[in-house]
């Protein structure tokens, strides 16, 4: 069962990924071309629906489908280059923290105690607000607020590691700090990073899909599933699928990726185990 | 107690070689090392290690033999605080050295093991890649040259097959093995001064006794001054030249190995002397020696003698006072009785 759960993970994960990758081959229509007179044509199962638009088409007419493919660039281009913005930011203060402790281990929970204290959704607000709203902003601001936790857990397993003895054999051989930092102490913590890593990208693909819903995420007509979701509601009592299909697509993508995250946990935690 | 001499060591240079075998490789003179204000964990610590010699560091767990080492080698932790007279590795001050400088000589010229092997080796890398390390560190040279001098030193302790050890991971390498590993990895840079904090409690004894072996051998072969922790006196009897015991991060008696076992004088030597059973000596019938008491925790502030509490000997001015009293010109001990108190109270 395990197993299993981990390896649907994984191919979700996988599968959307090779879709963001090659959308534009598999797209059946251009993503964007408006058609006023197929508007919110439903998608095939339904009736009146058609085999030129598997998904229907939105209130544009514009093909639910290609729609939906390219989303899925989206959200991997969120959740990716968000994960490695926060990675960066929540690792470095992590290891500065745990290894060095004392007045810098207090300045590195200090600020970590001031991004907790900072309200995610207002910050953002506030930043569409100044600089306006694009794929790029949304990243970085997600990015540059959901370290805390790469924070934390880095500079607990630090913590741990830095007392361990071939820690203190390193000095021993002249490593320098820097050397035991990087090349000691961060290949043994980063299991527990790798999990961390999944709960973030899910995380920072939900909370772009709540932003691009408030309006304040990527702009139309950017095809991002919360966007979708955000066109679609006025509609959505007689045509429900458009919210629905990029509902379900959020939902699966989540779910998959923490499937994935809970599956490499119980993996590298017994690899991890075995090195003792 | 007696056991073989090793032979002098590789021979030297013309003409320095008298002046060389006289200048201690490492000399500690009064050091004192402190925790916060309230833990006194080395207090006054004098040793000397010459080329070639096993100078061994006795005493029971939490008497400061392996502060004396880490304060030695500059790795004490943070709240750690250490003074010294005299810190020296050959002409180098190493209370002067920043901690850049003492990690260029780390691992070079002076290399350290640690007491428990199944953790002393990053689980992140293979072995291989750990020993080369070092030597492109200190040396700059390639990785496959590294490598050549690691699998040629492996081979040295005694590992069959080096050339696949490299690969291995730590996980997959048994406790004597990792030792070994260690040790090798100590000698990568050819140091000269080896410190071996208690290198094989963790090993079983079969174990124990390859790899005292081992050091002996290496030792004879390349000359090391080498600082042995233990709490072993079986230990200290087989590798020792220079013994000194601590108690209560002291040192309380200092002397060759010889002179030590043949006429122990201070009390606290002479009852960890008892505490062994000597076969065709120990009786069935007669308890074995034990010493009272605990070590007690030592204050900054501490005065008197810190063994008087456990000690059959203890008189009103061991409370004030523990004077450095002199047997011979190289066996000194820490206490108020007089060098020949053991052959009066024979009598």
């Amino acid at each position: 069962m395990r197993h299993f759960a981990t390896g649907l993970g994984l191919f979700i994960v996988f599968a959307v990924l090779l879709v963001a990758i090659i959308a534009p081959y598999i797209a059946p229509h251009d993503p964007f071309a408006q058609d006023l007179n197929l508007r919110l044509v439903p998608p095939e199962w339904m009736d009146g629906g058609s085999a030129v638009h598997p998904f229907g088409t939105d209130q544009l007419g514009r093909d639910y489908l290609s729609r939906l493919l390219y989303g899925s660039r989206i959200s991997m281009t969120i959740g990716i280059f968000t994960v490695i913005t926060s990675g960066l930011i929540g690792i470095t203060l992590g290891l500065l923290g745990g290894y060095f402790g004392g007045r810098v281990d207090d300045m590195v929970m200090f600020i970590i105690t001031c991004r907790l204290s900072i309200p995610l959704i207002l910050v953002a607000l506030t930043v569409v607000a100044l600089v306006g709203s694009s794929l790029t902003v949304v990243i970085l601001t997600l990015g540059l607020l959901l370290w805390e936790r790469f924070a934390v857990v880095s500079r607990t397993a630090t913590m741990q590691v830095r007392n361990l003895d071939y820690i203190a054999a390193a000095r021993a051989a002249g490593a320098s700090r820097l050397h035991i930092v990087l090349r000691e102490v961060l290949p043994n913590i980063l299991t527990h990073l790798v999990v961390v890593a999944t709960l973030e990208m899910a995380l920072a693909i939900l909370l772009e899909a709540a932003l691009s819903f408030l309006g304040l995420g990527v702009p139309p007509p950017l095809p991002s599933w919360g966007l979708m979701i955000a066109e679609g509601k006025d509609y959505m009592f007689f045509s429900p699928w458009v919210i629905m299909v990029p509902g379900v697509a959020l939902f699966v993508l989540v779910l998959g990726i923490n499937l994935l995250g809970d599956g490499l946990r119980d993996l590298l935690g017994a690899g991890h185990a075995q090195w003792r | 107690m007696r056991r073989a001499r090793p032979p002098p060591p590789a021979p030297l240079p013309q003409g320095e070689g008298e002046k060389f075998l006289m200048t201690p490789v490492l000399e500690i003179a009064n050091l004192h090392v402190t925790f916060g204000t309230r833990v006194a964990a080395v207090r006054g610590v004098s040793l000397k290690v010459n080329r070639g010699e096993t100078h061994c560091l006795v005493g029971e767990s939490g008497c400061g033999k392996s502060v004396t080492a880490l304060a030695a080698m500059g790795l004490l932790a943070r709240n750690g605080h250490r003074t010294a007279d005299v810190l020296r590795f050959h002409d180098f001050d190493l209370t002067r050295h920043s901690e850049r400088g003492m990690a260029r000589l780390r691992g070079d010229r002076l290399a350290m093991i640690f007491q428990e092997p199944m953790t002393s080796l990053n689980p992140a890398y293979t072995i291989g890649s750990q020993m080369a390390e070092v030597l492109e560190r200190h040396r700059g040279v390639s990785r496959a040259v590294a490598l050549d001098r690691a699998a040629e030193l492996l081979g040295r302790v005694g590992i069959t097959a080096p050339g696949m050890r490299l690969k291995q991971y730590p996980h997959q390498l048994s406790g004597g093995l990792r030792q070994r590993v260690m040790i090798s990895m100590a000698l990568m840079c050819e140091p000269e001064l080896l410190i071996a904090d208690e290198p094989t409690t963790a090993l079983d004894v079969t174990v124990q006794a390859q790899i005292l072996r081992l050091l002996q051998s290496l030792q004879r072969e390349l000359g090391l001054a080498l600082l042995l922790i233990t709490h072993d006196l079986g230990i200290v009897a087989r590798m020792a030249d220079r013994v000194s015991v601590m108690y209560a991060g002291q040192v309380v008696e200092s002397a060759s190995a010889e002179a030590l076992f043949d006429a122990p004088t201070h009390p606290y030597t002479r009852g960890l002397l008892r505490c062994i059973p000597v076969p065709g000596t120990a009786r069935r019938d007669d308890p074995l020696g034990s010493i009272p008491g605990t070590v007690p925790r030592i204050a900054p502030d501490f005065v008197g003698c810190a063994f008087r509490d456990r000690c059959a000997h203890a008189v009103g001015q061991c409370a004030r006072e523990a004077p450095r009293l002199s047997v011979s010109e190289d066996h000194h001990y820490l206490c108020r009785l007089p060098p020949d108190w053991t052959r009066a109270e024979a009598a």
